[in-house]
């Protein structure tokens, strides 16, 4: 098979994390791949480079998308949050604590995008029901848990948002 | 004495790692001037390769190129490291798999040749264009025709292993028998599926030796099998555990086939070398869960107790032996189940196909020959005129009385509470009463039933295996005064990192964070033996107690340590020592609990030092409308000896249920000229958090002596109980049997269109 | 990644009007690519044939649901995620915003659009059957202008469609007539979420005076292309809802479609489940009524 015409690199500018980003890569090239090996952000996984498994999440413009899907063309101008951006320094989202308090995360290789996942249904759904956890997670594969202690970790997160809300203080748990 | 963690939920001692994404996956790791690997396959299930041609505008001489020729010295081109003296084959059981195919191929996806490059996208684009021509034999693809021989395939007559099991006198049963049921069950293979593809890294080099990273569940496996493929000593070797995204036995033997041509290419080339399947690739290439077919035949007498049990089991290994010879033996020890049968023979082969080796998948042989025995008992229940669980109560096996393989049961066994507290529960006898008139009402839209499975898991290696392995632990002292435990025992998810933590502060009554588990690394840990069989916490947690209180002794010794001291005291106490006598460090090698006998020649005696007890139960629905069947609840009661971590060891329960729910109802291979066409995540399902029943699970303890604590093994438990419990609901629900699974609603359809 | 990416190209236009001179310039030199979630899929398996794409995801024209009272109209880009979040879809087009819920997970939701989803022109795809019931209008817009053509008969065989190489979907009209009828809406998947469609079912009916005054049933995953089945609803229209009506349907229905086996599932399957589909969608139409009910 011969070889087609090459196609030069070009220059992608957006936002990652707060931060302004400049990429260089093919048109095509994977916004998934782009961040682990361009921007050293190793915390977005590749489960599978079809979009099924969700371990490839990203919030694209504020909306959770699989990374593996999008051409790097397509994140110019784009803001960008990976998992590396979802704690506030060393302070960890809810989601995260309650992760590691209620045992979400086992192997851990499903666990960014499914955070991710969580943090995006929480922010338009503070009070979500099981059912709606199952909706709000099904785009994220777990192979370790059987995602009943995943979807304790974000009824955990409810309730300690909503806590917080409130303005009481946690009493230890 | 009290315990301080043991019993509690400390959490995952990895866990912020893991949820800030800071956690360090092979692919997440990359070494200056690496090149990227990939493997070319054969296209083909069995023949011969004629030709192999470089074909289209590539640069090949760009590439590093590996063949069978450079293991043993005779390959073309420049090899950086110098000419190897290896052997050819993966060094497991019996060293028949070969790491590249030199002139047969076997199986579709079989490796043939490595190609390395520093660019990815190039190096895809190179694979694509190796053409292989192999000039084709007729190949064997089911495992009966394996059995018929219909062509000799591997030795003399395809059969890898095989093993017979007597107790009594099996034949002489029938005459006197008030009923006889014959019955056969199928089960299909299973991919493992963990998230994380297959991956490695290497360096290797005349100077350093060969360093591997991987991810992988057992380094001193690896390690083997890289001394023999490059024949060199042991301590030219080095193999590092990174992070591992998932194993469950798909990580136990299949590692030292990627890390070995990730270790050629790079010994070739001068490099380093990272070799990542994608899912596409790992799928069709690597292991799978054998298939099984289990043939029972059982004589019962009128008052619904067993007399004899005659059982033929067959699983099929695929290509190459791998570690079939285990999971046959596991499969064979579990046939016959917690029950008392006087007389018993099982029959048991492992038969070789053209089709990529299967190997280990949690469970091992047991969720295979469980599921037929858990189908078959309620057959010989419904043939008496019993309930399911009215004949296993007059069966259950009792302390004192003897298994299949005439091992003494020792312990007190309480398998009949397990199942009424397993009933009252998930309200089975209600529930059973109502659907029952609920699905004779007229055009039920949606069947319901109930079903359950009760059955028993031994954990460690078999009979003298755990003898064999000869495991061995450290502790030692840090500078910083705290203990690291050393170890080859994995973390892949199950918490081995957190239950080891727990077991060595409790035993030193100290706090949790002065313990540090070093990172598998084959040059800093001792062989604690593999990561399998659900061992990690009995077997090596156990050693992990002793060398821990090794250290203690030594400091108490020394006079540097008082008999009662705070956690603050011992790690000056340790400081101390370093100090003044240099390395502090405590070694613990396994001893067998005493009066464990087994003959490896007739598999008598005992099997297992322990056995973990449960009873697992499914509410099911089946959809008149689509034949799609839905767990609607699941309840997995188990008895382990002692519950160490709650959370880590109902996530273990919780995730084993999931994996069996596919097991029965959804995970199908669809094989095509014996290679998987549903190699993709679209096509080969595994459950979503949509699809997930809600799964109850309740602890029952009875600590086991020489567990650590009195803990039993339970990583592989859960799989054994699901796929019969489903299928004895559906069965429940629709009054139709099914006995194949995975158990797919085209097949609903097929035998519900044609009772009707 | 088994593409070699360096020989793809995809270049942004800078509006509708430069994009369709490209699309003129040179006839199918060409495509679109709009959120990725069927293509990038294909370029990973190195199954991605064509080299030269067009990234329309900005073209506003192309966005945006507008909404007078006669008509509903989406535009290309509107993605699964908009679909569900508009009031006027989900109470007069419910069966289009169950398909979009069913299509994927939300990842995919928030990038798979209906322009993308017509285009690709799968038959096992969730909206269509929707779309082919709802009697779907299509606005194809190029240099010459636009032109309005019906959705039913687009498609003329496997991923064949009357397009031309210089004409890009821009629009997705549906007329608001839905709003008394009875509507009917099952994807029968591998599994609750994230599934390829074996069957997929759209029912529509208006009842009048209990007769079935007009009917629409459409199947996917049953035919190379979704199929609005004219013949069953031949059937059905005109008549009251009894049962030997019902099953002149289903045997009208067993003969039009052509389902097969392939690696999803079988030929036999997807017939019994879409007879049975076919005949609780009118068994729930005997159920008395007057009103529209939601699905």
């Amino acid at each position: 098979m011969r070889m087609e015409p090459i196609i030069n690199k070009l220059e992608v500018h957006c936002t990652v994390n707060g931060r302004a980003a400049i990429i260089h890569a093919y048109p095509m090239e994977r916004l998934l791949d782009v961040l682990r090996e361009q921007l050293n952000l190793t915390g977005t996984k590749e489960g599978c480079g079809e979009g099924e498994c969700g371990a490839c999440s990203i919030f694209l413009n504020g909306r959770i998308v699989n990374s593996c899907l999008v051409p790097v063309v397509q994140a110019e101008g784009a803001e960008i949050q990976t998992i590396e951006g979802v704690a506030t320094g060393e302070q960890l989202h809810a989601v995260q604590q309650a992760f590691i308090d209620c045992g979400g995360a086992q192997c851990g290789i499903c666990t960014p995008g499914m955070v991710l996942a969580a943090v995006n249904l929480l922010k338009t759904n503070p009070h979500p029901s099981v059912a709606e956890i199952r909706t709000g997670l099904a785009g994220n594969l777990c192979r370790c848990t059987g995602y009943i202690k995943i979807f304790e970790s974000v009824l955990r997160a409810c309730q300690k948002q909503r806590i917080l809300q409130d303005g009481v203080e946690l009493d230890g748990q | 004495m009290k315990d301080h963690f043991i019993g509690k939920s400390l959490p995952r001692k990895e866990g912020r790692k893991k949820v800030t994404g800071a956690a360090l996956y092979v692919d997440d790791l990359s070494f200056p001037g690496m090149l990227y690997g990939v493997t070319v396959r054969s296209p083909a299930p069995r023949g011969r390769i004629k030709n192999i041609e470089f074909t289209g505008d590539i640069p090949w001489g760009e590439f590093t190129i590996v063949t069978a020729q450079d293991i043993c010295g005779a390959g073309a081109g420049d090899t950086r490291g110098g000419p190897l003296a290896g052997e050819n084959y993966v060094a497991l059981i019996l060293d028949d798999q070969p790491y590249l195919a030199a002139e047969f191929v076997n199986h579709a996806e079989e490796p043939i040749l490595l190609l390395a490059h520093p660019d990815r996208y190039l190096l895809e684009e190179a694979r694509r264009n190796v053409r292989i021509e192999i000039e084709e034999l007729p190949p064997i693809f089911s495992l009966a025709d394996s059995l018929a021989k219909k062509e000799i395939i591997w030795g003399e007559d395809n059969i890898f292993k095989k093993f017979l099991v007597e107790k009594g006198n099996v034949d002489d049963v029938w005459a006197g028998a008030d009923f006889i049921v014959e019955g056969e069950y199928h089960t299909g293979a299973q991919e493992q599926l963990y998230i994380e593809n297959n991956g490695a890294i290497a360096i290797a080099n005349a100077a350093e030796g060969v360093t591997v990273w991987g991810s992988m569940q057992c380094p001193y496996y690896v390690h083997k099998a890289l001394v023999k493929l490059f024949g060199f000593s042991d301590d030219r070797i080095r193999v590092i555990q990174t992070e591992t995204g998932g194993g469950f036995g798909g990580k136990e033997e299949y590692p030292s086939l990627i890390a070995g041509h990730a270790a050629l290419l790079a010994w070739k080339s001068g490099k380093p070398v990272k070799i990542v399947y994608d899912r596409a690739e790992d799928m069709v290439a690597t292991t799978k869960r054998h298939p099984s077919r289990t043939a029972h035949r059982t004589a019962v007498s009128k008052d619904g107790k067993l007399l004899g049990m005659d059982i033929d089991f067959v699983i099929d290994g695929g290509a190459y032996c791998t570690l079939s010879p285990v999971v046959l033996s596991r499969g064979t020890i579990h046939a016959a189940g917690p029950y008392f049968c006087p007389n018993v023979r099982i029959r048991s082969r492992a038969v070789a196909t053209n089709i990529p080796p299967h190997g280990a998948f949690r469970g091992f042989g047991a969720p295979q020959s469980i599921f037929a025995l858990e189908r078959h008992l309620d057959k010989v229940a419904h043939t008496v005129g019993l309930t399911p669980d009215e004949f296993r109560r007059r069966n259950f096996i009792q302390k004192g009385e003897t298994t299949a393989t005439s091992q003494v049961i020792r312990e007190q066994v309480e398998m009949a509470c397990l199942l009424d507290r397993a009933f009252e529960l998930s309200d089975y006898h209600a529930k059973t009463a109502r659907f029952a008139h609920e699905n004779s009402s007229g055009q039920a839209r949606l069947k319901k039933g109930m079903g359950f499975a009760s059955f028993m898991h031994g954990a460690g290696f078999t009979g003298s295996g755990e003898v064999y392995l000869s495991s061995v632990v450290g502790a030692e002292a840090t500078v910083e005064g705290r203990v690291r435990l050393l170890a080859a025992s994995t973390e892949i998810g199950q918490g081995t990192n957190t239950i080891f933590t727990q077991i060595a502060a409790d035993a030193l009554r100290i706090a949790a964070d002065l313990i540090e588990v070093a990172q598998p690394d084959t040059r800093h840990v001792p062989n604690s033996g593999p990561t399998v069989a659900s061992r990690t916490c009995m077997v090596v947690g156990k050693l992990i107690e002793s060398a821990v209180l090794g250290m203690k002794q030594t400091l108490v010794g020394s006079g540097l340590l008082k008999e009662q001291y705070s956690s603050s005291e011992f790690q000056e106490a340790c400081v101390a020592y370093l100090e003044q006598h240099g390395p502090l460090r405590s070694l613990s090698k396994y001893q067998a609990p005493p009066g464990i006998l087994w003959n490896d020649e007739k598999y008598q005696g005992d099997a297992y030092g322990t056995y973990a007890w449960a009873v697992y139960v499914a509410e099911v629905t089946v959809d008149m409308l689509t034949y799609e069947a839905r767990v609607e609840d699941f309840v997995a009661i188990q008895e382990v000896g002692r519950v160490i971590n709650p959370t880590l060891a109902a996530g273990q329960i919780e995730g084993g249920v999931a994996q069996g729910i596919g097991y029965a109802l959804f995970e199908n291979v669809a094989w095509q000229n014996g290679r998987m066409a549903n190699g993709q995540m679209t096509n080969y399902i595994m459950l979503t958090a949509a699809d997930i029943p809600p799964i109850r699970v309740f602890f029952e303890e009875n600590p086991y002596a020489y567990g650590p604590a009195g803990a039993k093994g339970i990583g592989e438990l859960p799989m054994d109980g699901p796929a019969p419990a489903i299928l004895n609901a559906i069965e429940n629900a629709t009054g139709v049997s099914f006995n194949h699974i995975p158990l797919m609603p085209e097949v609903l359809l097929e035998k519900l269109s044609s009772k009707l | 990644m088994r593409a070699y990416l360096p020989t793809y190209e995809l270049i942004t236009p800078s509006g509708l009007a430069e994009a369709l001179t490209l699309l003129a310039q040179a006839p199918g030199a060409w495509k679109p690519f709009a959120g990725g979630t069927d293509l990038m899929v294909l370029l990973e398996a190195g199954k991605l044939t064509h080299r030269n794409y067009l990234n329309i995801w900005n073209l506003e024209e192309l966005r945006g649901i507008a909404v007078t009272n006669e008509q509903v109209s989406l535009g290309a880009l509107t993605t699964y995620t908009d679909v569900q979040a508009n009031a006027i879809l989900r109470e007069e087009f419910p069966m289009l915003c169950q398909a979009a819920s069913e299509t994927g997970g939300l990842a995919i939701q928030n990038r798979g659009t209906l322009g993308g989803n017509i285009m690709n022109a799968s038959p096992a795809a969730d909206s269509p059957p929707a779309l082919l019931a709802y009697d779907a209008e299509l606005e194809l817009v190029s240099t010459s202008g636009s032109r309005l053509v019906p959705y039913h008969g687009f498609h003329t065989g496997y991923k064949q469609m009357v397009l031309r190489a210089d004409e890009l979907l821009a629009r997705i009209i549906l007329r608001r007539t839905t709003q008394s009828s009875r509507q009917y809406y099952r994807k029968v998947g591998t599994r609750k979420a994230q599934a390829i469609s074996k069957i997929c079912f759209a029912g529509l009916a208006h009842i009048e005076d209990g007769r079935i005054a007009d009917a629409r049933i459409v199947l996917g995953s049953v035919a190379p292309l979704p199929l609005r089945c004219v013949k069953t609803e031949a059937v059905l229209r005109g008549n009251r809802i009894a049962s030997t009506v019902i099953e002149a349907a289903e045997i009208e229905l067993a003969g039009e479609i052509a389902p097969i086996d392939d690696i999803r599932s079988t030929r036999h399957y997807r017939l019994q489940v879409s007879l049975n589909l076919l005949r609780d969608f009118l068994t729930s139409l005997q159920a008395s009524n007057a009103q529209a009910s939601p699905v």
